[in-house]
């Protein structure tokens, strides 16, 4: 059954990626471009995803997952500096290509070098991060 | 096109339903960067099977659908460029736990305050990069 409802969440993500435009680098630029040619769709894509997930939201408490078990834990609502820092690292990454990690696996599909090139790249950063956590963990120490 | 809009809030619904599947079905939070990073680094331990089912999924579909909805695509870019930003979005989204689905979508409608906080870097940083990026290109 989990296996079922990840096929069936997957697909929508990429049905809904595909057909909203995001796997478009050009418009997920135009976006960040705020001092130039503006293309707002992001923010309707956004808004769009926010209408049903928040939906999904209300009817947690009191319910289990169809699945059974548990619900992932609420994260701690702390902001630190990993979040802070992590995010800044990934608007950089965003903003020169236009890529982030959904529509970058979505892109896969199309075929090409250029999106699986930086696909091999993004894998290469998730895996060499926990090498790099100690130096931030000693930097959050140190602040 | 004028159209774009609708197409985006189309597909951002259907992004936020996979969404909804995918925390009500299995209790979990569809963040893309930390379904595939699990898989990457060796934290997903058990969920190897349906991370990849909903991988394989996010990868057939528009696989399918780019033969009826023809696929835009714009990233032509420098390898070295490729290769930086690839290393930012894969570095950044682990360190801060999350990226545009999980901060974002997932975040955001739950009224998360490190979603919103962190939404609000990565387009802030997504900009400035934009703007400088022009700069250096030339065309202001």
């Amino acid at each position: 059954m989990r296996i079922i409802f990840a096929l069936v969440a997957g697909g929508l993500f990429g049905a809904g990626l595909h057909i909203s435009g995001m796997t478009d680098t050009t418009k997920v630029q135009g976006f960040l471009d705020f001092f130039g040619a503006w293309d707002p769709t992001l923010a309707f894509v956004m808004g769009g995803a926010i209408i049903p997930m928040a939906l999904a939201w209300r009817m947690v408490p009191g319910r289990t997952p169809l699945v059974g078990g548990e619900f992932a834990p609420a994260p701690d609502p702390l902001l630190d500096r990993r979040l802070i820092t992590g995010s800044v690292l990934f608007g950089i990454g965003w903003g020169l290509i236009g890529l982030c990690p959904g529509p970058a696996i979505a892109s896969l599909s199309y075929g090409g070098w250029t999106g699986a090139l930086f696909f091999i790249a993004m894998l290469a950063g998730m895996w060499a991060t926990p090498l790099l956590s100690p130096y931030l963990d000693r930097s959050d120490q140190a602040a | 096109m004028p159209i774009d809009w609708i197409f985006g809030l189309i597909g951002g619904l259907l992004i936020g339903l996979a969404g909804a599947v995918y925390l009500l079905g299995n209790g979990r939070i569809m963040g893309a960067s930390g379904i595939i990073g699990g898989l990457v680094d060796g934290t997903a331990r058990g969920a190897w099977a349906e991370r990849g089912a909903f991988l394989a999924a996010l990868v057939a579909v528009p696989a399918v659908l780019q033969f009826g909805i023809p696929v835009v695509t714009g990233a032509a870019s420098a390898p070295v460029l490729l290769i930086t930003a690839g290393l930012c979005v894969g570095i950044g989204t682990r360190i801060a736990n999350g990226c545009t689905s999980g901060h974002g979508v997932c975040g955001i409608s739950r009224f998360s305050l490190r979603g919103i906080v962190a939404t609000l870097i990565y387009i802030g940083a997504g900009v400035v990069t934009v703007v400088v990026l022009r700069l250096m290109m030339g065309g202001m």
